[in-house]
Formats: C-alpha cells, structure tokens, sequence
C-alpha cells in the first residue's frame, strides 16, 4: 500500500529542529557536562534522522546518522564533548540545512564539506566504529541454505511459551495464525501442564504446541514469526522431509511410512530401549505403561499422518476433489447425528447425576466429538445459493422481454451456503417474487425515462450470512409502493375496513394479504391467484420471516431470513402437566404471565391486554386435551405468527433450546399442529408446535362453530 | 468495533505518518507528543494498542513501557517500540521493561500494519 504523505510537515520540523539544535549546542559549549542539553541535541539529530528516512531524505538522514553516532557515546560519557566536537556538530547542523534547502530547489550543498565533517566525526571515536547491529526483522539470516525456500517442505514446529509470555502483551495465538498462513497446518495442542482448574492463574500460559506445517517459504519465514519472543518460548523447528531428493523416486517405490516407535525415538520423547521393551498396539501400550503421555503419542500420529499425506499425494498426482453422494444418504446421516446428539444430551445429564469423574470426561470428550460432527454433517448438507440465482437470468430476460421492459439482473453472495433442503423449496418463493418485481416494480423504459432514470432497470439478487441465518434480498430500482394506492385498494377489495389509519409498514404488509393484487390490470405473468401470500407461507413454513421495504419512486427491497439448516432448530421449550412443547424460537416475541384474574377480566374470551394491545391467545392444554389443573399463573408466549400476535397458554416456559428436529413418521403424517419431535436429554420426547397451522386450526374450528366471519 | 492504537512520538513528522497509516486501516489513532502525555491520556483512555519512541523529551518510551505495564488495564496490552538499528541493546531493555515487540525506523507503512497484525491480530 501507498500512503502519500506530504513531505513538508517533515521539513518543517526540519528546520525546528536544527534551530533548536544550534541553541543547545550553543549552550552545551558553556556546560558541557549538562546531560539534559546532550540528551536534546541527540533527540534533535535522532528524529531528523528518523522522520528524514520515512518521509525519503535518504541522504540527510544517512549523514545525520554520523553525528547521532558520536553524540549517542558523548551521552553515555564514552568521549567527552569538546569544542572540536561541537563545532563539528555546528558544521554537520549547517550542511543538513543546506541539504533540505537543495531538497526545497535550492543550491546542491558542497559534498566535499559533507565528507569533511564525516571524517572530522570518525576521528573523534574511540577506536573502530561500532558495529551494526543487524536486524533480523528485516535483514533475512543466511542460517538456511537457499535451495530451501521455493520448494515445499514439511517442519515440525515445536513452540512452548513461557509461563509469563502474556505479560509482554503476547498472543500466542496470533502466532500460530501467521503460520497457518505460511501453508497447510496440522496443530497438536500439549495440556499437560494444565494445572487442575482450582489452581489455574489465567494470566499464565500453560499451553505449548507442535506445529506441522508444509510450506514453500523456507525456515526463515518461520523463524521470523517469532522473532519478538524468541526469549520468551522453547522454539525448535526441524524439517521433517528432504523433498527435493525425493522428487526422482518413481511412484511404486514409495518408501514404507515410518513406525510411530521410531518417529517417538527420533522425537527424543522415549528411549530405544524403551521401545524395544513394548511392541505392538504401540500407542495404547506406551501411553499405559506411562512412557509417554497421550498428547506425545498423539502429536507422532499426526507426524505420521502428515508424512503418509505427502506419499499418497505423490502418489496419485489427481486427486478427486469431490464425490457425489445421493441426498437420501446425507439425509441418513443427518438423521443418525441427529439420534446421537441426543443420546449425548442424556449421557451428559446422566453422567452429571451420577457425579461419577471418569464418565463425566468420556461425556465431556463425547459432546465434543458429537459437536463437531454435528457441524461436519451440516456443512456437508450445505450448498452455494449461486445456481439458484443462475436460474433466475433467465426468468428475468424472458419475462421483461415479454413485458416490454428493459432489465438487468445483478447478483451478489452467490458463494453464501444453505441447507440443500432450504434451497430446493426457495426457489417457487424466490420466482414469485422477482416475478412481481418486473411486472410491478420496475416501470416501462418510457416511464423511467420520464421519471429521469436509465431506461435499463434493475434488479439486484443479493444472499448474505447473519448469524445463524441468511438474508435474501431482491431489491429493485422500480417506482416502489404506493402506500395510498395500496389502502384505497385493501379498503375496495374488502381487506380492511374502510377509514382504517395503517403506518407505512403496516400499508406495505398489505400485499402479503389473500386475495390481494395491485397489477392495474391482470397479466398472464401475475395476478393468478398466486399472491405474495402464499409465498410468505412457504417462507414461515420453512421457519423464516419476509420483510418489505419501499421509497416510492426509487424503489423496493424484498427481504427473506431463513434459517441455515432445517434440521436444527431454536425452539423454547415449554411445559404442560407433564408434557413438553418446543415453539419455534423465531416466532417467539416475548412471555408474559396469566393469572385468574386476568381471565375473569376478560370474561372467559381468550384475549389479553399486553401493554394497551388486544392480544387473542390459544390453551394449548385445551386444545390438546391435557388432563390435569393448570396453575395459579400460567404462562402466555407471545409470538408473531403471519404478522399476526398470537399468545400460546403454557403451565412454564422451561428455556430456550437447540434440538435436533426428528420427523414424526407415517403414523402421524395427519397431524396438522406438529412439525416434528426432539428428545430431550432425559429421554423424553417433546413435540415441535407448528404455531401458522396451529392458529389456522383454531381459526376455521372457530368459523365452523360461530358460522361467521371473524375479521 | 475498530480498534485504537495510540501513537506516542516527540517527531510531529512520525506521528503523522503513523496516523495516517493506520487511519487508513480503519484503526483509530490518538496521539502522545512524549511518554508523560500519552501516559495521562492512557490513564484516562485506555487503547487496544500503543506504539512508542524510544528517544522523548518529559519521560522516555522505556520509563513509558514500565509505567503502563504497572497499569491493570495495560496488564496484557501490546506495545510496540520504535528503534533504529544502533540500538540493539535498547530493544532488550525495551523486552525487560515489557515491551510486546519492536519496529526498526525507518519502517514502511507495510512494515508498520505487518507488526500490528502480529501482535493486535
């Protein structure tokens, strides 16, 4: 990078500097032994030599640097300040001058003069001039021959800070991050000093690793990682391979991988004798006969691992980057996760119960590996967006051609990963969508025209991460909606009473209304029947939300969250009598309590006031026919179910909830009010309400009882 | 959430210069015209970050080093030193007193964001 930086602020300072340099040298004269005047005229020359080398005065901060020289052992009381010294240093102030004033377009100053003061300077040290000390920061060591760097190898880190490394503000992670990008890593981490937790200071590092790493950079890329804690941590790096010999061995004659025994031997962490003494199943039998402890024999696995990595590779020189595999399998998989994190979920309850140490480590190890292999099998499922929008070029050419329209699609975050099966029921949701941004949204070249913008509109398809969600924007640059247009057409098409006072947001929630369309006249493209309601269905019944935002004049943006993965959810876990619930957490708003009196309030309706709104409520105990007495309070969750609020009647609201979701079977394949069941960890089963059907349910049991309509 | 590193240098020339480095970053920069200004400003804002001369009027950048390290919110901060090649002796001292690493002038802007992202992250 390019930071231009104007010189004159050094100059500037420059010039300061040196007049602040004459007076100090002035009065050094009358007191010579006053140290705080040579400190002054040390930091005087000291950062014009600094500033004068970044800001590009090479030549004034190379002859600046001589007299800083002798006045550094002038300040330590090496050699004495003398008049010769200080009219050196006089001579040496007005040859910098003249040097910034010829930088300024003035005349080139006398070079013969420079080299003259240089000369009367050196003389003035004590013997040889002193060294240079080199940096290593920026001057590479020649340690390592030169054939390394270039071709790939594979080193052996071994990196154990010292206890005290925090204390020097040091992040040894960051420097483990800095070889990560240096190649392919493999990381072994040692606990073994891990002191138990009673005893553990936080602001010790316990922690040492071993580090393979294959690389083209050469040792000296490694050594300089380290380089500001090289006296602060055990370093020790090793190359593991001579690569560069190896090239000419035909593949067939790989050679054999070496034994772990052998690989521990060379390590230096088990004696031969030792070795000889244990044979066969080596790993378990050294970490049992307390030779070596797990982390070693764990970190000469993995040295095995990466040298057997390397053979194979050369070995097949093509690798298969991927393999297809039907989706009912990964469905399997999924599922088979699914049972073993919550077998893990009782393991680690019923461990706990037991307070039995040993089995508590197996469930600690055991939640571990489910977590990660929970995550693996996820990601597996996970699959770019992007050839769901390729699908969309298409749509959009032909559609505005066929509409007379002149439109551009644009994509971004093609890259970003979804659960397949949140992808495959995205793509009628998105068509609908976009389908109504070019009939409605986008207007005529000859009305974007007259509106003064490009006759070429656009829409802009646009996913991007949020958390454990994803966005999907469709955003056009059309007319936007017209909030008033919109309530005189819900107000005709019977939607809402007439004279209704709707805010902006609640005007745009119209087009999500049934039977609802604002094209003036009926296209074959939109208005089938087929409104944006049924497309926020699909995307609340794939547990997302839809959310709209418009400039008249400038434009809509349509907003789709959705969950990355349908096979987990965030749910609340509720409590009936004995039975558990899980509610979708994305609907949940908020709990507030019921108590009797607020029921008698109402006189038995099932509403209650939250906060100055009518909220109607369902009894879940009612509605399922759970026998028992519901509490003194119970609970109500208010959720947003169709952009409707509609509190759900529970005995206790337990807590919040990541579960596997578990199909329900064939058997209860009618069942309208579930989507699923989790188990929870003590191996009951809770049922995942569908709180949309649920509602519907409750809705047309109402029509059919009261045989009218309900607003 | 950016993060502030604070510059401390009696050369108005560097100062300016690392700030407008690490501006460019999206770092936020506050400055320190010598060790006892930058110490009071710390002592009232703590940063994420400090980048010291060694060489200042007022109080030096070692004497600097060692007071914020007695500062519990400077425990485990990263300081950085800035020195020239003639003062190998002085990044020991720099170490001893607690400095995190060092920075040899003159440095590039390169040189300067490579560092912090060593030791900032």
């Amino acid at each position: 990078m390019a930071v231009e930086i104007d010189t004159s602020a050094f100059t500037e300072e420059a010039y300061e500097l040196l007049a602040e340099l004459e007076d100090s040298l002035l009065e050094l004269e009358e007191s010579p032994k006053d140290q705080d005047l040579i400190g002054r005229v040390f930091r005087a020359m000291h950062t014009i030599k600094g500033s004068g080398a970044m800001f590009g005065f090479d030549a004034v901060a190379e002859f600046t640097h001589n007299v800083e020289t002798v006045f550094d052992l002038a300040r330590n009381g090496t050699i004495p300040i003398t008049k010769g010294l200080i009219d050196l240093t006089l001579a040496a102030r007005d040859q910098i001058r003249a040097m910034l004033d010829a930088a300024a377009g003035g005349e080139e100053p006398d070079q013969n003069n420079a080299s003259r003061i240089i000369a009367g300077l050196k003389g003035l040290l004590p013997g040889a001039a002193p060294a240079q000390a080199a940096d290593a920061a920026q001057t590479t060591k020649d340690s390592a021959p030169a054939s390394e760097e270039g071709s790939v190898h594979t080193y052996r880190i071994r990196f154990r800070p010292k206890p005290e490394i925090f204390e020097n503000g040091t992040n040894p992670l960051l420097l483990l991050d800095e070889i990560r990008q240096l190649g392919e890593t493999k990381v072994v981490t040692f606990l073994e000093h891990l002191p138990e937790i009673e005893e553990i200071n936080p602001e010790k590092c316990y922690t040492s690793w071993e580090i393979f790493l294959t690389t083209d950079q050469g040792e000296n890329a490694i050594q300089d990682i380290f380089i500001f804690v090289d006296d602060q941590c055990e370093l020790n790096i090793r190359m593991l391979d001579r690569d560069g010999e190896e090239e000419s061995v035909a593949p067939d004659e790989v050679p054999p991988e070496k034994p772990l025994g052998e690989i521990l031997v060379e390590r230096g962490d088990i004696k031969r004798d030792d070795l000889n003494k244990v044979l066969q199943p080596l790993g378990e039998r050294l970490v049992d006969a307390g030779l070596v402890n797990k982390a070693k024999v764990q970190a000469a696995l993995v040295e095995q691992e990466v040298g057997k990595q390397k053979r194979e590779a050369k070995k097949q020189q093509v690798v298969a980057q991927s393999v297809r595999v039907p989706s009912d399998k990964l469905d399997q998989l999924v599922d088979l996760v699914g049972e073993l994190v919550t077998v893990q979920a009782r393991l680690t309850q019923t461990s706990a119960k037991l307070n039995d140490h040993d089995l508590q480590l197996i469930s600690e190890e055991v939640e571990r590996l489910t977590g990660e292999l929970r995550d693996n099998t996820m990601s597996i499922r996970m699959l770019a967006i992007g050839t769901t929008f390729d699908k969309f070029k298409r749509l959009v050419r032909d559609l505005s051609s066929e509409l007379g329209k002149q439109i551009e699609l644009t994509t971004a975050g093609a890259e970003t990963e979804l659960d397949k099966t949140v992808i495959d029921q995205l793509n009628d949701p998105l068509v609908h969508i976009i389908r109504n941004s070019i009939d409605h949204g986008v207007e005529s070249p000859d009305g974007r025209v007259e509106a003064g913008k490009s006759p070429v509109g656009r829409i802009h398809l646009s996913a991007e991460h949020s958390g454990a969600n994803v966005l999907i924007k469709v955003t056009d640059d059309g007319k936007g909606l017209d909030t008033e247009k919109l309530i005189s057409k819900a107000i005709e098409k019977g939607v809402i009473p007439p004279d209704s006072e709707l805010s902006e947001k609640e005007a745009f929630q119209l087009i999500f209304a049934a039977g609802f369309s604002t094209a003036e006249k009926v296209t074959n493209v939109s208005g089938r029947g087929v409104g944006m309601d049924v497309v926020r269905r699909s995307i609340e019944g794939l547990r997302g939300s839809i959310d709209v935002q418009s400039e008249l004049g400038k434009g809509t943006t349509i907003t789709l969250k959705l969950p990355l993965t349908l096979a987990i959810i965030e749910g609340l876990l509720v409590k009936i009598s004995n039975e558990y619930f899980v509610l979708p957490l994305a609907a949940v708003e908020e709990c507030v309590e019921l108590t009797r009196a607020d029921v008698t309030a109402t006189h038995g309706r099932h509403v209650i006031n939250v906060r100055g709104t009518i909220v109607p409520y369902i009894r879940i105990r009612d509605h399922f026919e759970i026998t028992g007495q519901p509490p003194e309070v119970e609970q109500i969750v208010i959720s947003e179910v169709e952009e409707k609020r509609v509190g759900f009647v529970v005995d206790d609201v337990i807590g919040q909830h990541q579960t596997v979701i578990k199909g329900l079977g064939k058997t209860f394949k009618n069942s309208e009010e579930f989507s699923g069941a989790t188990i929870l960890g003590d191996g009951t089963v809770a049922l995942i309400l569908d709180l949309q059907k649920m509602v519907r349910f409750v809705e047309d049991l109402e029509l059919a009882e009261s045989g009218t309509t309900t607003p | 959430m950016a993060k502030t590193i604070m510059t401390v240098d009696d050369s108005s020339s560097v100062r300016q210069m690392v700030t407008l480095t690490l501006k460019g970053e999206g770092y936020n920069v506050v400055e320190g015209v010598d060790g006892k200004d930058a110490l009071n400003k710390l002592k009232a804002n703590p940063v994420d970050m400090v980048i010291t001369d060694l060489n200042m009027p007022n109080m030096d950048g070692i004497t600097l080093i060692k007071e914020l390290r007695a500062l519990p919110a400077f425990k485990f901060t990263p300081i950085v030193m800035l020195t020239t090649e003639s003062q190998a002796n002085k990044k020991s001292e720099g170490k001893d007193a607690g400095a995190t690493g060092w920075i040899v002038k003159p440095f590039k802007p390169a040189q300067l964001l490579q560092v912090i992202k060593k030791v900032l992250g």
